[in-house]
């Protein structure tokens, strides 16, 4: 066993014993701990917890590396935007007044404001959003465990399973939250330490920020020698088009993303959840401020290093990475020496995997063994964070929203708790094995899955709160109208399935945006036709908006409230199941 | 809160996102996107301007907006005299 082996070995074991330590610790007894830890989470904690959760695998290991290389550069930008400009409508639009609402659920707030139809596609919607995205999260727990110990992947994956099992089976969003702070702390210790390392190294200032400032001119030239676009042109990957809908689709979708939207039910009062989105965003920028230095670095570092050594002659990390197919090196004109003309990637003599870039960086900089088992741990806390939050909400939806709310009203506190574990468990599964057996389009369909929750979740939940005239049948038909449209355009454009141009060259994954407007449109035009909500309802969606107590929506809030005077006579909803 | 006290409230409110979202919108798909290539002529800390902006000053900004989004909030309650956080329910 190598020293990197061994100190990785260190770290994962330490890490993962804290991680069950804390899941015995906080065991939870009701509901309202699995599923929103009580409500009772300190704002700095439940800042850190949203950015762990919020932080996936791709945003550690791959989001660097897609800037860089896949990106070249300037595109990439789409990413640090579009994942941190969603916290600013999150905040400003939705968390403080969701959390005065006072739910379990996102499908929970749309079922209580619009009707059972709009909980039914809400549920659909939370559910596949939530698996397409684990599913790339424990793929990325079997690539560390593969790479850093040697371990075969499905081993890794399942490793990764019964260490989720522990604390989110039996300490539901409490033990998910404890741990994801944690998570969260040797994630971006992880992060920073070697990108200090490697500015220090490379520019003699140890701040990345600033340091990726001094290579950026050099990095640009080493590009054109290459044949590379700048690294800081616009528009040369991606046209002005698609970067402003790419953005936006992102932006809009991370503020409709279920698992983020649910940690604001989580934080103790309104203030509280105000404050819990700054901590978030403050948290989450130390990391995404830090990811285009890193990729800059990292290109800096292989331009310099790769192009012109011998095939045989290449450095250690650049072989380990080969072995396992992340770099591959295909010698085109046989003289024995990578050549680097005309760009990287495939049909070019060396292709370098997106998601090697962070995790290598360290090794490419020459960095000690223990620096770059840590940067493995970090890895495996990112995906494992998100991965838990991902499960509760699956879990939250089987158990809350349709066995609770559907199938058996009258069940106990106890009994909805068993569900709601066993619902966690079933999810552990599943989503072990889309991990060890990946559906070929996963990446794919994770970048689309920001533009099904921009054209689903956002117009409903804001004009939910703003509008108190947003009927029912509204909503429903917006979000309907919003997903199929969206998923339709989807199908019809990317590359593996319909391959169009689409219209006005605008991506699948661009198309989010549109779709949203689409929801907007729908929405608005049948409220227009459809029974208004009720006088109740009307004042209901009223009193969130005003910070402090009210009788009306802690009324609600407990169930107290009457269904026939909340969605009138009509409702789909039977009105003696609902109080037990 | 009374009625009046309300609207007022509420109006104050609003008239606070509008502008911070004013805000959010030009650093990113304006500073960072649709001006870019004039912004980038400019050479900021080594780097393009537009381009520092797509990858440092957005988020920097972003985070600055919620801050004060946070705290013009905070004043604004404590304007009304809203003090009961603590008691919101759950369930």
């Amino acid at each position: 066993m190598g020293a990197v082996q061994a100190w990785t070995l260190v770290f994962v074991v330490i890490t993962f014993s804290l991680y069950i330590y804390i899941a015995y610790a906080s065991k939870v007894k009701d509901t309202a701990g699995f599923y929103v830890a009580g409500g009772g989470i300190p704002a700095p904690a439940n800042g850190a917890a949203i950015a762990a959760d919020w932080m996936s695998a791709a945003s550690f290991i791959s989001m660097a590396g897609i800037i860089a290389f896949s990106s070249n550069g300037y595109a990439g930008s789409v990413y640090l935007m579009g994942w941190t400009g969603g916290y600013v409508l999150l905040a400003l639009l939705l968390a403080p007044y969701l959390r005065k609402f006072g739910k379990f659920t996102v499908p929970e707030f749309v079922g209580d404001r619009f009707s059972e139809t709009a909980r039914i596609i809400a549920v659909i919607s939370a559910i596949v959003v939530s698996f397409v995205y684990v599913a790339g999260q424990m793929a990325g727990v079997g690539l560390v465990f593969q790479r850093f110990l040697g371990v075969n992947q499905t081993l890794g994956v399942v490793i990764g399973m019964a260490i989720v099992f522990a604390y989110a089976v039996f300490g539901g969003m409490k033990g998910i939250t404890w741990t994801q702070v944690t998570q969260y702390s040797v994630l971006i210790v992880a992060y920073l330490i070697p990108a200090v390392a490697i500015s220090q190294k490379l520019t003699g200032i140890p701040i990345p920020q600033i340091g990726f400032g001094q290579i950026m001119g050099e990095l640009n030239a080493l590009q054109t020698e290459f044949g590379l676009d700048a690294y800081t042109g616009a528009f040369t990957q991606m046209n002005m088009l698609n970067m402003f809908l790419m953005t936006a689709t992102l932006m809009f979708g991370t503020a409709g993303l279920p698992h983020v939207i649910v940690r604001f039910y989580t934080a103790r009062s309104v203030r509280a959840a105000r404050f819990s989105a700054l901590w978030a965003l403050f948290f989450i920028s130390l990391l995404y401020l830090t990811a285009p230095a890193i990729g800059a670095f990292s290109k800096f570092n292989v331009l310099n290093q790769i192009p012109g050594t011998g095939v045989d002659d290449v450095p250690d990390w650049f072989a380990s990475w080969r072995d396992v197919g992340l770099i591959t090196v295909d010698d085109l004109n046989g003289n024995g020496i990578i050549d680097v003309v005309g760009g990287l990637g495939e049909g070019t003599e060396l292709a370098i995997n997106n998601d090697i870039v962070v995790l290598a960086a360290p090794e490419i900089a020459a960095l000690p063994a223990p620096i770059i088992g840590l940067v493995a741990a970090g890895g495996l806390a990112a995906a494992l964070s998100t991965a838990s939050g991902l499960l509760l909400v699956i879990s939250s939806a089987v158990a809350n929203d349709v066995y609770y709310k559907r199938i058996n009203p009258q069940a106990t506190e106890a009994r909805q708790l068993m569900v709601g574990r066993f619902a966690m468990g079933g999810a552990i599964l599943v989503a072990g094995y889309l991990g060890i057996n990946p559906p070929g389009f996963v990446a794919q369909v994770v970048a689309l899955a920001f533009g099904l929750g921009a054209a689903s979740f956002f117009p409903t939940l804001f004009l939910g709160i703003f509008w108190k005239k947003c009927t029912a049948k509204g909503a429903a038909a917006g979000m309907a109208a919003g997903l199929l449209i969206t998923f339709a355009y989807m199908i019809w454009t990317i590359p593996i399935y319909g391959g169009s141009e689409g219209i006005f060259g605008i991506a699948a994954t661009s198309f989010g945006f549109v779709g949203m407007l689409i929801n907007f449109a729908v929405t608005i035009v049948v409220s227009q036709f459809t029974e208004k909500p009720t006088e109740v309802m009307q004042q209901l969606v009223e009193e969130v908006r005003y910070p402090g107590r009210s009788e009306l929506v802690a009324a609600h809030a407990t169930g107290a409230l009457d269904e026939e005077l909340l969605h009138g006579e009509h409702h789909d909803h039977d009105p003696d199941a609902r109080h037990p | 809160m009374d009625m009046q006290q309300r609207q007022a409230y509420w109006r104050r409110n609003l008239r606070l996102m509008a502008v911070l979202l004013t805000i959010w919108a030009l650093v990113s798909f304006g500073a960072g996107i649709l001006f870019v290539e004039p912004l980038n002529n400019v050479d900021f800390m080594g780097v393009p301007l537009g381009f520092w902006f797509a990858q440092q000053g957005s988020i920097l900004t972003f985070l600055i907006l919620i801050a004060v989004y946070v705290w013009r909030m905070d004043k604004l309650d404590a304007e009304f005299g809203i003090t009961e956080y603590e008691e919101e329910v759950h369930h």
